[in-house]
């Protein structure tokens, strides 16, 4: 099994048809060329892609501008839906600036890292899932829980380090866990997720096969360029695809790992083509642009519930603000940032459904100003609660306190009245 | 064999479950302590708990090296993928870091997998997921995310192994909150242990020893009970005495109860202490001992510095510093990497005459002997 016949003998479900790489700095040329051969040979064989039979064509601001031949019928969205991506991508926007106001005045404090321009990812993989699917995260992680659906108001007073926060303040910026909307981390150390997710996709593999219940669960890994150079990114790309689990690979590739530039720390930089080489197909979408997120999307997380398998995702993005807020972004050039700032996700997705005429102009506006009033909600929701009290500092160390030992009274400690208090010697 | 606890809770239905699969020897008909005790392995009381506990429930599965086709690098293993399949006993690629997490992120899912390390050295290419994801996580998440996974193996010097090969990772481990660190010495502990660490919801440690698989013990009755569990942080008193409190954990048992026997021929009468589980540490059976025998030598096999003794030793001096007649006694392995030459490795690791010459020590039977370089 040569690693370059590998997309070829895969199941005949395209991940994407064609795609183009909007203005991307790799010089890949005959990589993609060798993309497109594969893919034409994909949109030969398959049939069955779109309920039109017409091959899935991922959108790109070239088919936004050549819309007039292909017609408001190929809209890719439905306008409820539109309305739906277009707010999750705001109220992540906002959600994030608040957090900076925040951080500057002392509310928020230790290390936060900030989402500010990838929501197109966030928003394009995560709103497709249901609400038993798992998203499993990096430190970089407030956005990927509230497009999986947990209260701003919960992440808000998180971060506030407050009893009413989702991990009741236990957690904090880098570890928001979330066992109701099956977000489970929240990971500080990079590649720490991918495991895990591999293992949350596993058992749900061996729920439905060896324990004989009904589950097609999904799980996302979302994780940076830096990671991929890391040992577990590999070794679970391999066991992913010897056990053919439900899980996507998702790529947030914003060029930058902190300070250090995604060109100098890779040997190979176009991340896609290391799916392959473990028999795991391997994508590029501009991920800048929601729709085309969404569309690869579609296909991974359909790909995956089926039973074929992993999919690696690499999502071209950009931060536009620092690694984290201590972080003085000296290294990257203002001109890159301003680019990138042109292909602002939420602007992009306004200047089509406006020109598709899927919502009006006010529309937008209320949801806008909704969700400027959520956040605000969040903030004195989050400032008005209370401090964890003392008692929560030796609690849930363990699930069984037994753990705590036998005390001397031959009781299990976690029994002595005194230990709730916080007050007994441990 | 006093200590058996029997689990509560729902046991009931897993019990007639069990009692169809178990074969006669575990019979519960009528409790028969007959006098000639069964012998059995560690080995084979490791297999059988793997055994019982994955019949008892379908959520337990095995993953690891060579755990399935090989029948176990140690053959602990054997015969439960012809038993279980391939779904429920994997071979992993040699990727500990990988499926390290993979079971963590299964144990989040409410499966329990028994994870193991073909030596715990291996499992420093894992440590982020078992300490960061395993053992944190029900702390991060404030309750929310359980870790039921168990990570068992070899751990400590074996014969001639090398330095890489031949770490006690005990006192790493047990400094880590979150981790529960259990260290079995006989079949009887080996048996409940396991099933007790299997059964947990929290995270588990489980350090075995190589060179301990083969040796028998005699086991009564109903040890070989499908649901014989030890309690979690409760140490055992192999041997009672009176004059000094020898505190020991695995391979290091069975030399403190040999060096008391050497020890009393001299009259000196030694209390061995196997300690089952270093996190968390019996301290109150220590403190309890030492009142008792005001004298204490602590024995292990891992490095000397913030070894268990050390935590032993700070231990007894917060709780019962009063009652000590002597300072404390460390003995612990040599503060180097493990020679490979035979001899050498002798020397780098505690003998049953250092045990004997450090008792004799507290009990001021010999000159002090400055601790050596």
């Amino acid at each position: 099994m040569s690693s370059f016949s590998a997309l070829k003998i895969l199941p005949s479900h395209p991940i994407a048809g064609e795609y183009r790489r909007h203005s991307s700095p790799f010089h890949a040329a005959p990589a993609s060329r060798l993309l497109r051969s594969s893919g034409a040979n994909y949109l030969s064989s398959t049939s069955s892609v779109t309920a039109a039979g017409r091959p899935v064509r991922v959108l790109s601001a070239n088919v936004v501008s050549n819309e007039k031949q292909i017609g408001s019928a190929l809209a890719a969205i439905t306008s409820k839906e539109a309305l739906d991506l277009y707010e999750d991508m705001v109220l992540g926007r906002s959600f994030e600036d608040m957090c900076a106001q925040m951080y500057y005045r002392g509310k928020m404090f230790g290390f936060v890292h900030l989402y500010n321009g990838q929501e197109a990812v966030s928003t394009g993989f995560i709103r497709l899932l249901t609400a038993r699917d798992t998203v499993v995260s990096t430190y970089r992680d407030h956005v990927h829980a509230l497009s999986k659906g947990v209260p701003a108001r919960a992440v808000m007073a998180e971060l506030f380090g407050k009893t009413t926060g989702c991990c009741r303040g236990q957690g904090g910026s880098m570890h928001m866990f979330s066992r109701e909307h099956n977000l489970i981390g929240g990971f500080a150390f990079i590649g720490e997720g991918i495991p895990v997710a591999t293992g949350a996709a596993f058992s749900s593999k061996y729920r439905r096969e060896v324990l004989k219940e009904n589950c097609d669960d999904v799980t996302i890994a979302f994780f940076g360029d830096g990671t991929c150079n890391n040992g577990q990114f590999f070794e679970c790309l391999n066991m992913a695809a010897l056990w053919k689990l439900p899980i996507v690979f998702v790529v947030e590739n914003n060029l930058w790992a902190i300070g250090m530039s995604h060109f100098r720390a890779t040997s190979d930089p176009e991340i896609w083509k290391k799916g392959p080489p473990f028999g795991i197909p391997g994508v590029h979408v501009d991920g800048m642009d929601v729709l085309k997120v969404r569309e690869v999307a579609k296909d991974a997380v359909a790909r995956a519930r089926r039973g074929d398998g992993p999919t690696l995702v690499e999502c071209e993005t950009y931060r536009f603000r620092g690694h984290s807020l201590a972080d003085p972004d000296e290294l990257r050039n203002p001109d890159e940032k301003a680019r990138y700032s042109s292909r602002d996700p939420i602007a992009t997705l306004k200047k089509y459904v406006l020109e598709h005429n899927l919502v009006s102009e006010s529309e937008l506006k209320a949801i806008d100003k909704k969700i400027d009033e959520l956040v605000e909600e969040a903030v004195e929701f989050a400032d008005s609660s209370p401090a964890p009290p003392r008692s929560q500092l030796l609690e849930n160390v363990f699930a069984d306190p037994k753990g705590f030992g036998i005390g001397p009274d031959g009781k299990y400690r976690c029994e002595d009245p005194g230990f709730t208090q916080g007050t007994a010697q441990v | 064999m006093l200590g058996v606890v029997r689990q509560r809770l729902g046991c009931g239905t897993m019990l007639r479950r069990a009692v169809e699969r178990a074969g006669p020897a575990a019979s519960l008909a009528g409790k028969n302590y007959s006098t000639a005790a069964k012998e059995l392995t560690v080995r084979d009381a490791l297999n059988s708990a793997l055994d019982e506990e994955m019949a008892a429930d379908p959520k337990v599965f095995i993953m690891g090296e060579e755990v399935g086709e090989y029948q176990g690098a140690y053959k602990v293993s054997r015969g439960l993928l012809e038993k279980y399949g391939p779904d429920r006993v994997r071979d992993t690629p040699i990727t500990e870091a990988g499926f390290a997490g993979i079971g963590v992120g299964a144990a989040y899912y409410g499966l329990r997998p028994v994870v193991e390390f073909m030596t715990f050295n291996f499992s420093m290419q894992a440590i982020d997921h078992i300490i960061n994801s395993a053992a944190k996580s029900n702390y991060m998440s404030s309750g929310q995310l359980s870790v039921p996974i168990v990570f068992r193996g070899p751990n400590g010097a074996a014969a001639g192994v090398g330095a890489q090969h031949s770490q006690c990772y005990s006192a790493w481990y047990a400094s880590c909150p979150g981790l529960k660190v259990l260290t079995p010495y006989s079949s009887e502990d080996a048996r409940g242990l396991l099933k007790a660490a299997i059964r947990d919801p929290d995270p588990v440690v489980f350090l075995e020893n190589e060179l301990l698989y083969g040796e028998s013990f005699p086991v009564a009755a109903d040890v070989l009970d499908p649901n014989f569990c030890l309690p979690i942080g409760k140490a055992k008193i192999e041997r009672e005495g009176k004059h000094v409190t020898i505190t020991s954990f695995s391979k290091m048992v069975g030399y403190a109860l040999q060096a008391a026997e050497i020890l009393s021929k001299d009259g000196i009468s030694a209390e061995v202490i196997n300690l089952r589980s270093i996190r968390p540490l019996d301290r109150d059976t220590i403190t309890a001992s030492v009142k008792k025998t005001n004298r204490l030598v602590t024995v292990e096999e891992g490095f000397p510095q913030h070894g268990v003794g050390a935590e032993i030793c700070a231990v007894v001096v917060e709780e019962c510093f009063e009652y000590l007649d002597a300072p404390v006694e460390r003995i612990a392995g040599a503060d180097v990497p493990m020679p490979y030459a035979a001899n050498l490795e002798r020397l780098a690791v505690p003998q049953v005459e250092d045990i004997v010459r450090a008792a004799k020590r507290a009990c001021y039977r010999s000159i002090p002997i400055a601790a050596a370089a």
